[in-house]
């Protein structure tokens, strides 16, 4: 199957939403042509808006379009819609909770060469902490096209967090998205790997790679979250005796914090955190950086494989 | 329309009002609700298509307190214009008020966007002017802007995208009175010439006294004739107007009288 970004599937949803309804207006802050929000220009030009680089008037500017009724699709990277605009977004979308649709592209290391000014891997958490603000990250482009069509009819401020990479896809085209419900990418046992946007793929890779050893781990797909699928991810664990995060993003504030958080008050157990640690990225070609920050596949096996023989020898 | 001597007894109720409020909370900012009264009284009562049966909507001309400190005169004017309760207004910056310390679009209706964070009004405004010109809707939107708020970069990110997109369904009323909390605006981070940066910026500037009723009454008869560009209204006007010992001192920026000086202030607005 050939790779496909997930923010060319929010272009292309896009352009679809902006075909059927007079409400979407899009915008965005000179990155138009990277965030492919620009594909609207194609079919539906008076819609599209940019703001010019400056995100933050970007945000109270998506704030003032909502509340004249408007469905607001507001573009730029992750770093600086989440990082440079947060207060606005707070402020001005968040807490009066207008309609607006953060849609953030070149989230986390695969950025690349851009180096760590580029690389966000804090927007889940800053996001996650606005008080009534949902979260999402699609796995693939499959997965990316329906959430982006599903949270244009969510009433309310969202955030959806996109790759520039171009990877393959996870799911098929039979692939049903389903709003606040996790999705079990594939069901094994003992081991219990939850994750999230690119690292979907990289558990599913790890997956093959422990084929041989017999260990079949179960995945499963967070593509929201907040509100995180709580029920499911406490059925999950009840189920597995190892349990692992793997995300594209600092362990602080994120999917590894979400699912904590939720354990800890519901079904206590440990967990291994595979994400960024706390430090800063670098340039780098994605498959170099995955490598070096220990979050392609090669490191989930190597952990999940700590954490089976690790607990089968103290058995 | 109005007459001077009508727009005066609701400026001098609303004064009360911001006095009482902000009295009743031991809290709030006085000095620069009392400094844009008079522009946003004749605003409310002779400009802005606003009523009892359209508050609610938003069909109709819309209104963005920026400096959102100034959030007593927000209230003051809407209880004048009898949406909100008077006897409401004194719940002001209490717990479980409709009346928060700043504007909250989602508990007020009549206010049009939540703000406090200063320079984020203006931006909001001017997506609300955007939406107007996409719907081909002819009401317009109307800020109210701080001077010392326009020391938000944000402002001017603001000011560039309203004339980039020839909103000149957009005015925005500069209160020039010269003081933010720490003192002089010229001391702390000067930001004149306001009046030639606005023009740099591609917007139609009125110079006006902001508390003379008639050239409020022009400049914004002015505004609407403007095409192809944003109108801001740069008005002189001072601080803590109505109060004299509130006038020109910053140190009422954001103090609530004790009862003996509330007490002083009504007399005085009485004119008695």
């Amino acid at each position: 199957m050939s790779k496909i970004a997930t923010r060319e599937a929010y272009g292309k949803a896009l352009m679809k939403l902006a075909q059927q309804r007079d409400d979407i207006v899009v915008l965005d802050a000179d990155l138009s042509g990277s965030t492919k929000s620009g594909s609207v220009k194609k079919v539906k030009p008076e819609v599209f808006f940019n703001m010019g680089i400056a995100e933050g008037n970007m945000m109270s500017v998506a704030a003032g379009l909502a509340a004249s009724g408007k469905t607001v699709f507001a573009s730029s990277f992750a770093m600086f819609a989440s990082g440079r605009a947060f207060e606005q977004i707070r402020n001005s979308i968040g807490y009066p909770s207008l309609n607006v649709k953060i849609c953030a592209t070149h989230a986390g290391l695969s950025v690349g060469e851009d180096g760590a000014s580029h690389q966000c891997i804090e927007d889940m958490a800053l996001m996650r902490v606005i008080p009534g603000m949902k979260v999402f990250q699609p796995a693939d482009a499959i997965e990316c096209e329906q959430l982006i069509e599903t949270i244009a009819d969510i009433k309310g401020p969202c955030y959806v967090r996109m790759s520039r990479l171009a990877t393959e896809q996870v799911h098929d085209e039979s692939y049903q998205y389903e709003y606040g419900k996790a999705d079990v990418i594939q069901e094994g046992k003992d081991v219990l790997i939850i994750a999230s946007g690119l690292e979907v793929l990289e558990a599913v890779k790890a997956s093959e790679l422990l084929k041989e050893e017999g260990i079949i781990p179960t995945i499963l797909n967070i593509h929201t979250i907040k509100p995180l699928d709580e029920k499911t991810i406490i059925e999950m664990a009840q189920k597995h005796s190892i349990i692992l995060t793997a995300e594209e993003h600092s362990v602080i504030g994120g999917l590894g914090s979400a699912v904590a958080d939720c354990l800890c008050r519901n079904y206590p157990a440990k967990l291994t955190m595979i994400g960024v640690q706390d430090t800063f990225g670098e340039s780098g070609k994605p498959a170099e950086l995955f490598d070096k920050y220990e979050i392609d596949a090669r490191h989930i096996a190597k952990k999940v494989r700590e954490a089976y023989y690790g607990n089968n020898q103290t058995r | 329309m109005l007459t001077t001597q009508e727009l005066k007894q609701h400026s001098v109720n609303i004064r009360k009002n911001i006095i009482k409020m902000v009295t009743s909370a031991q809290s709030g900012h006085p000095g620069g609700s009392l400094s844009s009264a008079d522009m946003i009284t004749y605003l409310y009562f002779n400009v802005m298509d606003i009523n009892q049966d359209n508050v609610k909507g938003i069909d109709r001309d819309r209104f963005v307190l920026s400096k959102g400190h100034a959030s007593p005169l927000l209230y003051a004017v809407l209880s004048e214009k009898g949406f909100i309760d008077e006897e409401e207004l004194m719940t002001f910056r209490k717990i479980n008020s409709n009346l928060q310390g700043h504007p909250n679009m989602l508990s007020v209706d009549g206010v049009d966007m939540s703000t406090g964070s200063l320079g984020q009004g203006i931006s909001a405004a001017v997506g609300m002017a955007m939406a107007n010109k996409l719907d081909q809707n002819d009401h317009r939107i109307y800020a109210l802007l701080g001077d010392g708020e326009s020391q938000e970069g944000q402002v001017w990110e603001a000011a560039m995208a309203a004339a980039h997109y020839k909103l000149d369904n957009l005015c925005v009323i500069l209160d020039y009175n010269g003081l933010q909390i720490d003192g002089s605006i010229h001391d702390v981070m000067d930001p004149s010439p306001l009046d030639e940066k606005f023009k740099a910026f591609g917007w139609h500037v009125i110079e006006i006294d902001g508390h003379n009723y008639e050239e409020i009454g022009k400049a914004f008869a002015q505004a609407k004739t403007i095409k192809g560009q944003p109108t801001l209204i740069f008005a002189h006007t001072i601080k803590g107007k109505g109060v004299s010992f509130m006038e020109n001192q910053s140190a009422w920026h954001g103090v609530a009288p004790n009862a003996e000086q509330c007490a002083l202030a009504l007399k005085e607005l009485d004119g008695e």
